[in-house]
């Protein structure tokens, strides 16, 4: 329990450190949003109500530039982030079809794309740079190339097993 | 040679700062939405682009004239972009025009009109979004929004405030207050200037024109108006005439038609404002108390100083505005001696405001759940009415207003532009104080458009400091001047429209600086064309006090004519939560809202969260959380154990604090 305490007062202090790093700066915006969610892995939106305020910019703006970029997420993300690349390449390898499928598989409702479990996000990016493995999929970090549906139930049965015997 | 060539003849430049200037001094109307003098250029809407020889096709409005330019306006490559951006805009906005408020005004209306569109062939837009009423005053439909960002930058450069601004990207933008909120949950003032600017029906002013239809049909109620200022030099322009003519008698035989009983005029409760915020100034003036006295007439200023000048509450004037003195003495002398209840008498006032709505809705305005004003109709509404009651304004024969509330000084007329308050108080204090009589009561210095304006008058030997301020984002700049000590005043005039009342966001269409300034030299005519130009001249007022007023206690009048204000938080939000599991025994915020933050709540929050935890009996039953305004500003830093809200912590509290919370928790 004590380290349920400590984590959200450590995020709020980072919070405050990363402003301070920045000296507020209203030039510094992005790249604040950027290390506060690295903390919370999401934006929420007191946090960006705080910011604003400490900053002095208006919520607004905040608001403005928190949805401009699709790096930036006001939904609360999954521990697993699955990203299936939808650049050309992948797109016309059958991209479409894999992404279907692990909607499927993790049981996103249409409009979601977090599991209710928040175990998963399941999202599309435009390119990842790496057509010649097309299609690319990346679960948070690890890279998962010339992947087919089958091939990638495999992999997400495997990471619902490790979370199911936590 | 500082020529520029336009269409094949040439003009001389005159310093304008960019082609759309002497484009429009060539008499070409080139088209735009997103383009205002007062605004900042923004280059979005791609109407008014131009062919430069050698240059290309560039925006007028951002592009910088140079001697030897050759333009050409309306080439067919431009023709062809221009129709092809205009049935782009069409085809993404909702197109319901017959039903639509701005339906008449609408600057995309027009445009399609000049341009002949006859046909879109993108269809019509397929999702619509939700329209956002929650606010007193504003409808915001994002359906008819065309993104030109008129709003966001009026809220932002001219207002200081910023609640609106683009959210998303791509096809999915919008413009929007702060995480989707609805206005009536943000920092929103109700002042209106985004629905002033906006060109199609995105944001307009919230009608009660259905209400006010009911009242007046039915036959248990008895409805009085009341008319500002400003309306009587806007009404003309909705049947033709030009801002500035004045059209009072008009509007009086007209508003008798429709059905009012007694036709009152505002700037009689307005002289009653003069004299009770004069002597509210000459005694702390004595006494040197809460000084510089804030004027507080204007609604939307009230709000702007509840959420944000949380320290100066106690420097605003006590007295309520004009309307919600009118709306107190109705319902209390004049329901009384007509024998009618407060209930069956709908006092309507008539206003060239949008943020008066939200003042006549106030809680501390209404009593036993019958409020003082019960309907505010703009300027455009009460035209609307006459217009659809069949009323042929221009053919009406000219008739007075009622007595006694319907007899007015001069004073009380020029309230309705920028520097009339401040002008109307002078012109009563100065007799008040020197007891000799005022010859000259014009006091020029204060009166025209600029943002910022400053007086010295002497009163008796006492040189009193006196700055005008309209347009909040001057008001921001002004407060910021004050408070660092760079500048000193005595009395402030406040008014949130740049140009004050007459600028409202419910005048008619086109309000931009040109109408604003022709109304206010209406507002200075009307006040020349009447016999008396001070309040404290006036007989119906000495005759109130007389006979109404000076029977009251100091309580009973204070209730009647004064009011208090209160802080207000800016937007609506959740607590972040520090500390603490779910089995918590006491919950312990900290604001961090800007007052508190400031300061230096932030620091006592972290202290107080690391005693917390450092300490097993506490953390345990103990949840720590930040959270935004508890509107006990004025307290600042603000901090709540349980229900009970502490104001004034610091850092060096934070033992004490401890010691209230062990003695809660029992441990």
């Amino acid at each position: 329990m004590a380290v349920a305490i400590s984590a959200s007062q450590r995020k709020f202090e980072r919070v405050n450190e990363i402003i301070q790093k920045h000296n507020g700066k209203k030039s510094a915006l992005i790249a604040i949003l950027q290390e506060i969610q690295e903390e919370y892995r999401y934006l929420p939106e007191e946090i960006l109500t705080y910011v604003a305020t400490a900053m002095d910019l208006s919520p607004a703006t905040v608001f403005g530039v928190a949805t401009f970029y699709a790096q930036f997420s006001l939904e609360p993300k999954g521990k697993y982030i699955i990203k299936v690349c939808d650049g050309t390449a992948c797109h016309v390898r059958g991209s479409g079809p894999l992404y279907k499928s692990i909607r499927k598989k993790v049981g996103l409702q249409d409009g979601k794309f977090t599991t209710e479990d928040m175990n998963f996000t399941v999202e599309t990016v435009s390119c990842l740079g790496a057509c010649g493995l097309a299609p690319v999929v990346t679960i948070n970090e690890k890279v998962y190339g010339q992947m087919t549906p089958e091939g990638i139930e495999i992999i997400i049965e495997k990471l619902m097993g490790k979370e199911d015997n936590q | 040679m500082n020529q520029i060539i336009i269409n094949n003849h040439s003009y001389e430049l005159n310093g304008e700062e960019n082609l759309l200037k002497i484009i429009r001094k060539a008499g070409i109307e080139l088209p735009t939405f997103c383009y205002h003098s007062e605004l900042s250029v923004y280059g979005a809407c791609r109407m008014c682009l131009v062919e430069v020889e050698g240059q290309g096709i560039v925006a007028a409005c951002s592009t910088a004239p140079r001697p030897g330019m050759k333009i050409k306006t309306h080439t067919g490559r431009l023709q062809h972009i221009r129709r092809m951006a205009l049935e782009l805009l069409l085809a993404n906005h909702n197109r319901e025009c017959t039903t639509c408020e701005r339906s008449g005004s609408c600057k995309l209306q027009d445009l399609a009109e000049r341009f002949g569109i006859r046909d879109i062939r993108f269809g019509h837009r397929d999702q619509m979004l939700p329209v956002d009423e929650s606010s007193t005053s504003l409808v915001r439909d994002p359906n008819k929004c065309i993104l030109c960002g008129d709003c966001v930058r009026m809220c932002r450069e001219v207002q200081g405030i910023g609640v609106l601004d683009f959210a998303n990207r791509g096809s999915n933008v919008v413009v929007t207050p702060a995480f989707n909120k609805p206005l009536a949950e943000v920092d929103c003032v109700n002042c209106g200037q985004c629905a002033a600017i906006c060109p199609t029906g995105a944001l307009v002013v919230k009608s009660e024109r259905p209400d006010v239809w009911k009242a007046l049909q039915d036959d248990t109620k008895t409805v009085i108006v009341q008319i500002a200022p400003a309306v009587r030099v806007a009404i003309g322009e909705e049947f033709g005439g030009k801002p500035g003519d004045i059209e009072l008698g008009k509007l009086a035989a007209a508003l008798r038609r429709l059905g009012f009983s007694k036709i009152f005029d505002t700037s009689f409760a307005a002289d009653l404002t003069v004299m009770e915020e004069t002597r509210e100034f000459l005694d702390r003036l004595q006494n040197n108390d809460n000084l510089p006295q804030f004027t507080s007439c204007c609604p939307a200023w009230v709000k702007y100083a509840e959420q944000y000048q949380a320290e100066l509450l106690d420097n605003l004037s006590s007295c309520k505005s004009p309307q919600q003195m009118f709306g107190s003495v109705a319902k209390e002398f004049y329901a009384k001696e007509m024998n009618i209840k407060p209930e069956d008498l709908i006092v309507v006032s008539l206003m060239p405001c949008s943020a008066k709505k939200f003042e006549a809705r106030r809680e501390e305005f209404a009593h036993a759940g019958v409020r003082d004003v019960d309907y505010v109709l703009t300027t455009q509404e009460i035209a609307r009415m006459i217009k659809e009651a069949g009323i042929i304004f221009s053919e009406l024969e000219i008739e007075s207003l009622d007595m006694p509330f319907g007899f007015t000084t001069g004073a009380g007329v020029i309230f309705g532009a920028t520097g009339g308050v401040a002008e109307a108080a002078l012109r009563a204090a100065y007799e008040l104080v020197t007891n000799k009589t005022l010859e000259d009561v014009n006091f020029k210095i204060v009166r025209g458009m600029e943002g910022i304006k400053e007086a010295s008058v002497d009163l008796n030997g006492t040189t009193v400091k006196i700055a005008v301020v309209h347009g909040l984002g001057n008001v921001k700049a002004l407060l910021k001047k004050i408070r660092n000590g760079e500048v000193q005043y005595d009395l402030v005039e406040v008014m949130a429209c740049p140009g004050g009342c007459v600028g409202g966001a419910g005048q008619p269409f086109p309000n931009d600086t040109e109408a604003r300034k022709e109304r206010a030299k209406g507002i200075y005519r009307a006040d020349r064309m009447l016999q008396l130009h001070k309040s404290q001249e006036s007989p119906v007022i000495n005759n109130f006090y007389k006979e109404h007023l000076e029977k009251l206690t100091h309580q009973e009048l204070h209730q009647l004519l004064h009011t208090d204000y209160g802080n207000r938080r800016r937007i609506a939000s959740g607590e972040i939560t520090l500390t603490g599991n779910g089995v918590e025994e006491l919950s312990v915020s900290v604001c961090v809202g800007t007052c508190c933050y400031l300061g230096g709540s932030y620091d006592l929050l972290q202290n107080l969260m690391q005693k917390v935890e450092a300490d097993p009996s506490l953390a345990e039953k103990v949840k720590i959380q930040a959270t935004f305004c508890f509107e006990n500003c004025k307290g600042s830093p603000s901090l709540k154990i349980g229900d009970e809200i502490f104001s004034k912590m610091g850092v060096e509290d934070t033992e004490k604090i401890l010691e209230m919370i062990r003695s809660r928790v029992g441990s």
